[in-house]
Formats: C-alpha cells, sequence, structure tokens
C-alpha cells in the first residue's frame, strides 16, 4: 500500500499525486497516440467515437456529476454544436473558428437553459431541460431555410489550418488532442475555487450559500460550460458522420448521454471516458452475443431490452459505476487482506416529503 | 365558429383525459416514493397490449378486457416495485429515476419481441361504435364522451379510495414522512409495492381508453413524454393538480393543432410547462416550502 506523505499544500493540488499516476497515464497516452498503427480502420472509427463521447460525457459529468444539476436535454446542445459547426463550415469559415464558435454558442443557450434552474430543483428542472430538447428538436425540424430541416445537412471533411484531414488516422488525433484537452480543462477547473463550488453547490446548496457561494453565479456557470464541451462535442461528431439529422438529437439521445455519466460512475473525470467506451462498445458485444439469441428476435428490441437491464443491474448492483468498481477492486488488493464489504457502503437516508400535503 | 370551438374543446378533453391518467400515476408513485416512474408511459403500453390480447385474441367483453388488463399491470407493477425498486429505496432521487428510465427500455424491447404484438400497430375494438351526438353545432364522438366519463368516474372512485379507505390513508401517510409511518405500525415497503401496484393498474386503464384516439403500438409509451408536463403543470404530488394539467395540455393542444402552424402541436405542451415552470417553480397546485437544513 502506498502512502502519500504530503508536507506542502501544493501536494494536495498537483495534477500528478505521485510517480506511479505519471508512470501508468503516460502509458495510456503513448498507446493512444500509438493506436493508429496498431488497431484496424474499424476499431479506430470506433475509438473516435468513444473520443466525441467522452468529451460529451466530461461535459455532462460537471454538470450532473460534480454541480448536481440534472439535465435531460443535453441532446438540444450537442444539436446546436453539431448544426452551428455545419453552417460555419458551408459559409467557409476556418475550423478552429467554427468550433469555437460552436462552443461559445451552445454556452450562450446554455446559459438561457441555466437560468430556470436558479429556480427549479430536482425533478422539475429535469422536466424543463425535457421539454428544452423537444422544442430545440422542432425548432431545428421547421426551421427548413437554415438548417434543412428532416432533409439533414451535409459536412465536409475537417480543414486544418488549410490542411484537409481526410484520412482516420488524422481525424482520431484531432479527437484525441480535444479529449485530453478537455480532461486537463475540467481538471484545472475541479482544483480550483470554482470546481470547489460546484461540489459545494451539489452537496448542499443551503451550506454552500451560507459559505459565501454565488448559487446563481456558479449554476449558470455550470451550465454554461457543460453546454459548451458538449457543443464541442456535437461539432465533432456532425464532422464524424458527415450527415445530421434532427433524428439524431432526440430525447432518447439525451437518455443515452446521461447513462454514459451513470455508468461511467457518477462524480469522476474517469468515469465519464469509461462510459462513454463502455457505451459504445455495448451495442458490438450485443451483435456477437446474438448467435446465441434466438432465431427471429429483432435487433432494436434485443438492444433495448440489453440497454435498460445493464442500466438496472449497474445502478442496483453498482452505484458508483464503472470506475467506482475499480476503485473498489484497487482497495481490496491495497488493503489486502483487510478488505470489508461495507467499505463503500452508501448512506441510506429515510425519506421525509418537504410537501405538506 | 361556437359549435367549432366546442368541438375542438371535447377533443381537447377526451386527449386530456388520458394525459391526466398518466399523469396520476406519476403523481401517485410520486407522492408514494418521491421518485418519478419515467416508464409510466411504457407501462400503459403495456397495459394496452395485455386489453389487446384479451379483446381480439381471447374474445372476451370491453368490461372483462378493462378488468384483465388492470389486473395484470397491477400484479406487474407490484411485481417491479419488489424486484427493482426495493433494493434501491433511500437512494438518491435520480439514480432511482434512472433505475426506471432502464425499466422503461426493458418493457419496449421486450413488447417488439411478443409474437403477436410486435412492433406493427394494432386496433383496438371499442362498443361504443361510431356514433355521434350534436350539440348546437357541435359534431362530438360517443367515444370521446365515454373516455371523459370514465376517467370522471375512475378519478370519483380513487377520491373516495384515498379519503375513506384505511389503504389509502396509509398511502397518504407514507408519503408524507416515511419514518413516522413506520412508527405508526405502517407496513411502508408493502404499502409501497401497493402504490406501484395502482399506479400501473391506473396507467393500463389509461392505455385502454387512449385505444380510440390512437393505435395500440410499442412506441405509445412516449405519449408518457406529454403527460409529464401535464404532471409538473399541475405541480408534481398534487391528485387535483395531474386531472387539471392533463385537461390544459389536452385542450391546449387541440386547439393550437387547429388555430397555429402545423408542428406547434406537438411542442405546445412543453411550451406551456416552461412558461408555467418560469412563473410557478413548482407547478400551478405545488406548494413551495423552503428545505431544512
Amino acid at each position: 500500500m502506498r502512502f502519500l506523505f504530503k508536507t506542502d499544500y501544493d501536494q494536495d493540488i498537483r495534477l500528478f499525486q505521485h510517480g506511479g499516476q505519471m508512470f501508468w497515464y503516460g502509458l495510456l497516452a503513448v498507446v493512444l497516440i500509438a493506436a493508429p498503427f496498431l488497431v484496424s480502420e474499424y476499431v479506430l472509427s470506433q475509438m473516435q467515437f468513444v473520443c466525441i463521447y467522452a468529451i460529451v460525457g466530461l461535459g455532462l459529468m460537471l454538470l450532473v456529476g460534480y454541480t448536481g444539476q440534472i439535465s435531460l436535454g443535453h441532446a438540444a446542445f450537442l444539436a446546436v454544436g453539431a448544426y452551428t459547426e455545419a453552417l460555419l463550415q458551408s459559409k467557409g469559415v476556418p475550423f478552429v473558428l467554427s468550433i469555437s464558435c460552436a462552443a461559445l454558442f451552445a454556452a450562450a443557450i446554455g446559459v438561457i437553459v441555466g437560468l430556470p434552474a436558479l429556480r427549479l430543483k430536482g425533478i422539475y428542472l429535469a422536466i424543463a431541460t425535457l421539454a428544452f430538447n423537444v422544442i430545440v428538436e422542432e425548432i431545428i425540424t421547421r426551421w427548413d431555410a437554415v438548417t434543412g430541416g428532416s432533409r439533414g445537412m451535409h459536412l465536409k471533411a475537417v480543414q486544418l489550418f488549410g490542411y484537409p484531414l481526410t484520412s482516420d488516422a488524422s481525424f482520431y488525433y484531432l479527437c484525441l488532442a480535444l479529449t485530453a484537452l478537455a480532461c486537463l480543462a475540467l481538471i484545472n477547473i475541479l482544483r480550483s475555487p470554482t470546481g470547489r463550488a460546484f461540489v459545494a453547490i451539489r452537496d448542499s446548496e443551503i451550506s454552500a450559500s451560507c459559505m459565501g457561494v454565488n448559487l446563481a453565479k456558479y449554476k449558470t456557470m455550470s451550465f454554461a460550460l457543460s453546454a459548451a464541451l458538449t457543443g464541442v462535442g456535437g461539432a465533432l461528431y456532425a464532422h464524424k458522420v458527415a450527415f445530421i439529422t434532427p433524428e439524431q438529437f432526440t430525447l432518447l439521445t439525451s437518455i443515452e448521454l446521461v447513462t454514459i455519466v451513470i455508468i461511467g460512475g457518477i462524480g469522476s473525470l474517469h468515469g465519464a471516458v469509461l462510459g462513454a467506451a463502455f457505451i459504445i462498445v455495448l451495442p458490438q458485444l450485443i451483435s456477437m452475443a446474438k448467435d446465441f439469441l434466438p432465431e427471429g428476435a429483432p435487433a432494436a428490441g434485443v438492444q433495448s431490452v440489453v440497454f435498460g437491464l445493464i442500466l438496472i443491474t449497474f445502478i442496483i448492483f453498482e452505484p458508483l459505476g464503472l470506475y467506482g468498481r475499480w476503485i473498489k477492486i484497487r482497495t481490496y488488493f491495497q488493503v489486502f487482506p483487510f478488505y470489508r464489504r461495507g467499505t463503500f457502503q452508501r448512506q441510506r437516508a429515510y425519506l421525509k416529503s418537504e410537501r405538506l400535503r | 365558429m361556437l359549435g367549432q370551438s366546442l368541438q375542438l374543446l371535447f377533443a381537447g378533453v377526451a386527449q386530456g383525459c388520458v394525459y391526466a391518467l398518466v399523469a396520476l400515476g406519476f403523481v401517485l408513485i410520486y407522492k408514494a416514493t418521491e421518485t418519478v416512474n419515467f416508464a409510466q408511459g411504457d407501462m400503459m403500453m403495456l397495459g394496452a397490449f395485455f386489453g389487446l390480447t384479451a379483446a381480439t385474441i381471447l374474445g372476451w367483453p370491453y368490461w372483462a378486457t378493462i378488468l384483465f388488463a388492470i389486473t395484470v399491470m397491477a400484479v406487474i407493477g407490484m411485481g417491479l416495485e419488489r424486484v427493482v425498486l426495493r433494493p434501491v429505496l433511500g437512494y438518491p432521487t435520480f439514480t432511482v429515476v434512472m433505475i426506471t428510465i432502464g425499466i422503461g427500455y426493458v418493457i419496449r424491447g421486450i413488447v417488439t419481441m411478443v409474437p403477436g404484438w410486435g412492433t406493427e400497430t394494432h386496433a383496438l375494438p371499442t362498443p361504443f361504435g361510431n356514433g355521434v351526438v350534436r350539440i348546437g353545432g357541435a359534431v362530438i364522438a360517443v367515444e370521446q364522451i365515454a373516455v371523459i366519463g370514465m376517467t370522471a368516474a375512475l378519478v370519483a372512485a380513487l377520491f373516495l379510495f384515498f379519503r375513506f379507505a384505511k389503504l389509502g390513508v396509509a398511502m397518504q401517510a407514507t408519503s408524507q414522512n416515511q419514518l413516522a409511518a413506520y412508527y405508526m405500525g405502517i407496513p411502508v415497503q408493502r404499502v409501497n409495492m401497493m402504490i406501484w401496484g395502482l399506479s400501473a393498474g391506473v396507467a393500463a386503464f389509461g392505455g385502454i381508453l387512449l385505444a380510440p384516439v390512437a393505435f395500440v403500438h410499442s412506441n405509445m409509451g412516449f405519449i408518457g413524454l406529454k403527460a409529464f408536463p401535464a404532471a409538473v403543470l399541475g405541480g408534481f404530488g398534487s391528485v387535483p393538480g395531474a386531472i387539471v394539467g392533463g385537461l390544459i395540455i389536452g385542450i391546449v393542444e387541440s386547439f393550437a393543432g387547429f388555430h397555429l402552424a402545423e408542428g406547434f402541436k406537438d411542442v405546445a405542451a412543453y411550451v406551456v410547462v416552461l412558461a408555467v415552470l418560469l412563473v410557478r417553480p413548482s407547478g400551478i397546485f405545488g406548494e413551495t416550502v423552503s428545505k431544512k437544513v
């Protein structure tokens, strides 16, 4: 077992806590950079999707996992990012500028959605974001002149500083770089006073405001940051699929995005990335398992059942998600043979309604 | 003009009754367990499919169909609570909401795999026929009047149940304070199970009532997403609120579909709910009580 003997306050906020972490993350970086030379084209294309979903997952994790605000409307931000990118690219705006615009525009919309969030709590917020998602989807479908309506929009390959990123490897590096940037940005935000304020709001709004946290400011900021990251993810997604229609950004997409956060493990950045990888790999696993299923079972039905069952099993048996499972395994070996089953037991609370009737 | 408005009003109220029934299912579960059941629409769909099986395959009369669907769904609802929801009792709200979303996925998937149900649309026969009633220039289908009447009867029955039956009062107590209810000797977990059964039964009833208005289909559960705004509009946790909210959404949709451009009908419900939430953050009948630390 490793003991961290802290002699300095800076040690608490250091990017890498100890040499072991630096080694493993370094190894991960090397493997990811070498990936285009190691894996097949198909796997590489899936890895691009993992990166894109990871960026969106990170954005959602900031909002759901760290600020404790529920959103069932993130597909709308994804759509805003994707359509902004598509429109600007068709106008000939360079990529660096257009993806920044996608992020900024999504953030602006995020502020608008965040404003009601100041008054709404829990389920009312979930419904408000859900309503927002449906309205955005309908606007995109009806605003034929700009968005092409349900006919959709085509996108060309990314042009970065004049070089077209047409090959799979180059687009993969772009996605990877943006994912790494997003991770670093969030790590830095979370160890700054801003991030601490987010966590304080999640744990108790009243305590946070008593400690001098400006609820309105930080909640809106969390929505804006989360939406901006989702917008970046949306822009990349649009380039990846090269053809976007309003049907790709429905409520079901929003739910899928929330699932990333839940399965990965609420309240950990690792979780967002792990959850994204899981969501992408799952359909492949299901199609591989199809041979063992009875004949004639419709693919969509099987997928929906498996997806639902996994969600339920995770929440009942592993409420901390994939990353939580890894923490448990790690702790098991670290404190071997003294691991207790109750180490990570969560507290249950008796329910006392705030309603009077 | 007046006759036309009256006609739209009736169509809206009939549609609103179905929303209200689904919203009622939401509210019942929410009141008792502080959980929003995102699978309510899918439970309604499952109930409609059971009704369809009884009516077309077994050839039972309409009233027996309703009883059959309600009974089967009540049992399924209780089973769901026992197997899936009870292990997460006392966990944060959002966790439980995600579990109900998972249940919805499973139900939708299973329905497409059952032979005879599948992904096709089915029509559920009703005994009301295609008759119409003319009131001052308005043409109102008998089916719509039947839907409104049956909803009213169910709501009245539920009201009496919650007001006078011992179990109903126990359910109210559980919804207010679980710990205090335990102290008073109420078996809270069993009451929760029964509330899930009751809610699933109400959902099945809604599913069958929807049948004259819409077809039975594996995706009809998405109507539950319209019932959300209804429940929120009235203030989650208020039974009269759910009914009023459902009726408002139904009427707004009916008028928006006729008077406004295409596309407004589908979003009208959500625009209304956003507007109401901006003014009253916990719905029309909801109470705002500041939280104690």
